[in-house]
């Protein structure tokens, strides 16, 4: 956790399962089930209430738990996302405990893996359809005006069937034009020296290549010298990245401005239908194989046209 | 509302300061003056001796900002978090001010009823995106801080890299104490761009002693020297606290 008053950022972290959490202001009660997570400002705990399982955000700070309520509602406004979890309450709670009130808020609780290791489990095709779907997510985020900023897999959420990706921790949204409000250094363009950190769509564009290469290098590695050609040298060196190479290296270099364009490129690329600069090996053996048989297929359609050609020529020499 | 502009001091050290003026006396004077302190802990092994860390948490609270004690490795992220952080606390006690003013009573965003404080928080966001900036960084370069110098100059552009992607202007100044000849040296001027940095820090030597409260003593008037320069050219910017809004 961030920085924060340490006896009260104990206390936020080890709530005991079983404490019940009352709103002073809507009166409404919640039970402690379980711990789902720390965040940089905050904890995020399994509830149970009247409507049954939610998730519940405690803060030592109002503001935090006021801002990210604010992006929350207006997340609720834009129909049929997956954006992030719904807001059902926020309130404050005296914690007789520590003498204190701890505002919080209550969203709909989520019930899925989180994105490395549903991939784990279910195999690495995966990757690139959850990929797509998060960046159609994106799409929708960046044409209400927003950035989602602290993109990083454990910031995404795999859901239902089928598998649906969902965003969770608003905490680093944004609006465009403005600075990342929360980052994440690993996913964070600024850090690896490739740009700003003014909040636009190629931003959470970035992140979302540093997820790729993340998912195809599980162990954490740190900056070097020179940031771009040490992510490319990984990309080449990995078979599932270098199928992506083009795609990945333009998100990295920020130059995708919708989250659209770079679906479709990946769409593409996944039918090795773009034009790859760099080493060509085995995909572009397939490609040629494809080309070998496509003029098979040629030839033959143009012999039974000429046979057709002469049997009607034959036919007319009959009558 | 006028826009006025925050002013902060941003003290990294490594432990106790042992020359001149209580450090934490110097962290109240700034704070009266409307400058906010905040410090940086860095630590060398596991923890802090129990002195330092009581100064850190001292110059912090009597400066009104905030502390917090790292490792050298997690500087980067923590000096542009405790930044951000501590402006927006003073936007809010300055929304919260304004919010006394207009209810009468003594209430603040938290005595709101929940479904009222966004649109507070959107403003104090809205500030904290447009509102000019004063950083002064005083490096401590004593003893054992010598070595941490490389990570400090990187958290710093780092510092620049996250501020600079507001809307709001910025203003940069950079201290070291101790200084070759006196407590503290000043190794960059006020300037919009930290990265100017680069080229004089390498050229730094650390001393014995750690003379924080001078360091902080200079830093307070450095602000009003640049005060004094503009209401000579007549452009004068009030603080936030003498009700600049």
């Amino acid at each position: 956790m961030g920085v924060m008053n340490p006896i009260l950022k104990n206390r936020l972290c080890k709530l005991p399962a079983g404490t019940v959490i009352v709103g002073k202001w809507h009166k409404q009660a919640y039970k402690i089930v379980k711990p789902l997570g720390n965040g940089a400002n905050g904890a995020v705990y399994l509830a149970e209430s009247k409507k049954g399982l939610v998730a519940i955000k405690v803060s030592d700070s109002s503001t935090t738990i006021t801002s990210e309520v604010n992006v929350l509602k207006r997340f609720s406004k834009v129909q049929g996302a997956a954006l992030g979890p719904s807001l059902l309450d926020m309130d404050d709670w005296w914690d007789q405990k520590i003498n204190r009130t701890i505002p919080f808020y209550v969203m709909e609780y989520i019930k899925g893996e989180d994105f490395f290791s549903f991939i784990r489990k279910r195999g690495k095709e995966w990757l690139v359809i959850l990929v797509l779907q998060l960046l159609s997510a994106l799409e929708q985020l960046h044409e209400e005006g927003w950035v989602f900023g602290d993109l990083k897999p454990e910031n995404v959420l795999v859901a239902g069937n089928p598998p649906t990706i969902r965003l969770l921790d608003v905490g680093g949204t944004t609006l465009q034009g403005r600075a990342v409000k929360e980052f994440t250094e690993f996913y964070d363009r600024g850090y690896w020296g490739l740009g700003s950190r003014k909040a636009d769509p190629a931003y959470d564009l970035f992140a979302v290549a540093m997820m790729m290469i993340h998912a195809c290098y599980p162990t954490k590695f740190e900056r070097k010298e020179n940031g771009r050609k040490q992510l490319f040298t990984m990309i080449q060196a990995d078979a599932t990245l270098r199928k992506y190479e083009h795609v990945l290296m333009k998100a990295i270099d920020g130059s995708y401005v919708r989250a659209m364009d770079m679906k479709r490129e990946l769409v593409a690329a996944i039918h090795h239908d773009v034009p790859r600069a760099g080493i060509k090996q085995s995909p572009s053996r397939k490609q040629h194989h494809k080309k070998k048989r496509s003029g098979m297929i040629e030839t033959a359609f143009i012999v039974v046209t000429l046979l057709c050609m002469y049997a009607l020529y034959l036919y007319g020499q009959i009558l | 509302m006028r826009k006025g502009t925050l002013r902060q001091i941003l003290l990294i050290t490594d432990g106790c300061s042992n020359h001149g003026e209580d450090p934490i006396a110097m962290a109240a004077l700034a704070k009266e003056q409307g400058i906010t302190v905040n410090v940086i802990g860095v630590l060398d092994q596991d923890v802090m001796d129990e002195h330092g860390l009581r100064e850190v948490e001292g110059i912090a609270t009597a400066g009104g900002g905030i502390s917090q004690v790292v490792y050298a490795k997690q500087l980067s992220q923590t000096v542009q978090m405790v930044t951000r952080k501590a402006m927006t606390q003073t936007l809010q006690g300055v929304v919260n001010r304004e919010l006394k003013q207009i209810l009468g009573s003594n209430i603040s965003m938290e005595d709101l009823p929940p479904e009222k404080r966004g649109e507070v928080m959107e403003i104090v966001d809205e500030l904290g995106e447009t509102v000019e900036l004063e950083v002064l960084i005083l490096i401590d370069t004593s003893g054992s801080m010598k070595t941490k110098l490389p990570t400090v100059k990187e958290a710093l552009f780092d510092l620049s890299l996250s501020l600079n992607a507001r809307m709001g202007d910025n203003l940069f100044s950079v201290f070291v104490f101790p200084g070759k000849q006196e407590d503290v040296e000043k190794i960059l001027d006020w300037t919009p761009k930290l990265e100017a940095l680069s080229s004089v820090f390498p050229k730094l030597t650390s001393g014995g002693l750690t003379p924080t409260g001078p360091a902080l003593r200079q830093a307070i008037s450095h602000f009003q020297k640049k005060r004094s320069l503009r209401s000579l050219i007549g452009r004068d910017e009030s603080y936030f606290e003498e009700s600049s809004m």
